[in-house]
């Protein structure tokens, strides 16, 4: 009974009640595939971008002619890693959850403004506020960003666009692109479990509870209802006790187990 | 399995609405981008004026030039081993030096370049031989229709009209901003055709052959205009010499 969403293997206490392991899944193999060929599409675009945009790297690396069509084509590229993922279940069920915003989300986003870092403080699904409204964002940027380019590449696509229009846009909005990107980046290793996360799919119990609470609680409560006899309402749980016996593989909080 | 569905979020799709919004935002700086770009080109000339780091040019659209090379490195000419060839259709092939051509006579242009990828520079003075002047001392035959330009990067290429080379405000030129030109500005000496966007002034010029047609240029093998006309530029007049 391995069905429980994000659990790997079988997990039950010795009472006999269901409960999330240490290690949930959090990304399927699917996703993983597509945020890693974005990854490195955005990589391979951005760094041509700075080979034909900063002065120094220009004149290191020239070629110029190369480096246009490595920035086309990997732009152009971007979205075929989402369009292709669009197959996966687990990637459509990611986006709708991404796409909708719960009550606890705005909690969350007055909390970051607020610069309020508690569990308490910042209740998150699956995703929080933060990368629900980053999702969003980057999708419409890169579309923005592929349109404007389009304009460069063939001119006289639109006529009544003037491809010094399509570059200023194109020019603020890779700014901006590298900026909220080197956030991303920054909030991936901000927290050691954060970026194994999407590297294996695989997070421990603890780093779940302190970034997405809520996202634990659900599934604690889908397994409770998947197990056989499971009790009508949800009995409390108990403390965490890593040292209590026959708890340690359920609550264990982060430890590393491969 | 009804109770996976309890998974299935709800709310407003804020998401979406992310995601139309920079949408949007794209749109609308497309539209203003005329505007916008005016009141950023006088923000960036005040800037670049009082700005000891040099961080601004790194900014969209710098008042500066922008180093473009089609290759991997450009290898160095200087006083002692430069050249300049003057072939095909002329009565009398010419090999000149630097200092041959320092003694021709010299001409000062001033004007906007313009570059395709949309940085532009103002008022910037070029000085060095007319190109007609180059043409008349070689001698053009009759058949003689077109130039050809070709560069010791290897590879770069570039051409010319023979209506438009004898233009007054086309250039073989030796200096730029009143100083002689830098390697990373195509050095010691490039093509300056000031009514024209910037690819058509080959860096690093070492070769002029007439031919009897328009030869295609790098760039234009790659799909650019074979005359590169700036809007608005004066295509019969000959500039303001």
């Amino acid at each position: 009974m391995t069905s429980t969403a994000g659990s790997t293997e079988p997990t039950r206490t010795p009472a006999g009640r269901a409960e999330v392991p240490d290690r949930i899944r959090r990304f399927s193999r699917a996703e993983r595939l597509v945020h890693r060929s974005t990854g490195l599409l955005m990589l391979l675009c951005v760094a041509s971008a700075a080979c034909l945009y900063l002065g120094p790297l220009a004149q290191l690396v020239g070629r110029r002619y190369l480096v246009v069509t490595v920035h086309e084509w990997s732009g152009i590229a971007l979205p075929l890693p989402f369009l292709l993922g669009l197959l996966s279940p687990d990637f459509r069920a990611d986006l709708r959850r991404l796409n909708r915003f719960a009550p606890y989300d705005r909690q969350w986003l007055r909390a970051a403004r607020r610069r309020l870092n508690s569990v308490r403080d910042r209740p998150a699904g699956k995703f929080n506020a933060g990368q629900k409204i980053y999702a969003g964002w980057i999708a419409g940027a890169v579309l923005v960003m592929m349109f404007t380019g389009l304009l460069m590449w063939f001119m006289g696509l639109l006529p009544s666009i003037s491809r010094t229009s399509a570059i200023f846009v194109h020019d603020f909005l890779a700014w901006a692109l590298v900026g909220v990107l080197a956030g991303h980046v920054r909030k991936a290793y901000q927290d050691p479990g954060t970026a194994p996360g999407m590297r294996t799919g695989f997070v421990s119990r603890g780093w779940a509870k302190r970034h997405h609470p809520r996202w634990v609680d659900e599934l604690d409560e889908l397994a409770r209802l998947d197990a056989p006899g499971a009790p009508a309402a949800p009995a409390p749980r108990p403390p965490s006790d890593p040292g209590a016996p026959g708890r340690r593989d359920t609550f264990g909080d982060a430890q590393p187990r491969a | 399995m009804a109770d996976r569905e309890k998974g299935t979020p709800e709310g407003p799709p804020v998401g979406r609405r992310a995601l139309l919004g920079m949408l949007g935002l794209g749109a609308a700086g497309l539209a203003a981008a005329p505007t916008l770009q005016r009141g950023w080109d006088s923000f960036l000339a005040a800037a670049s004026q009082e700005d000891p780091t040099g961080l601004s040019a790194l900014l969209p659209n710098p008042g500066g030039f922008r180093y473009y090379s089609v290759v991997g490195s450009v290898p160095h000419r200087s006083e002692a081993d430069y050249t300049l060839r003057i072939t095909g259709l002329v009565r009398k092939p010419m090999t000149l030096r630097l200092p041959d051509l320092r003694a021709m006579p010299q001409t000062r242009v001033v004007h906007d370049v313009q570059c395709t990828d949309g940085w532009r520079v103002p008022n910037t003075p070029f000085a060095g031989v007319k190109l007609s002047d180059l043409l008349d001392e070689a001698g053009v035959r009759p058949q003689g229709k077109a130039l050809r330009f070709t560069c010791f990067d290897g590879a770069y290429s570039e051409n010319l009209t023979l209506e438009q080379a004898r233009r007054p405000d086309m250039l073989v030129a030796l200096q730029m901003q009143d100083k002689p030109i830098s390697h990373a500005h195509g050095g010691p000496v490039r093509l300056y055709a000031a009514p024209m966007y910037f690819y058509k002034s080959a860096k690093w010029l070492s070769g002029i052959s007439v031919t009897d047609e328009v030869v295609p240029g790098y760039w234009e093998e790659r799909g650019y205009d074979i005359d590169g006309w700036l809007d608005g530029a004066d295509k019969n007049s000959g500039g303001q010499g």
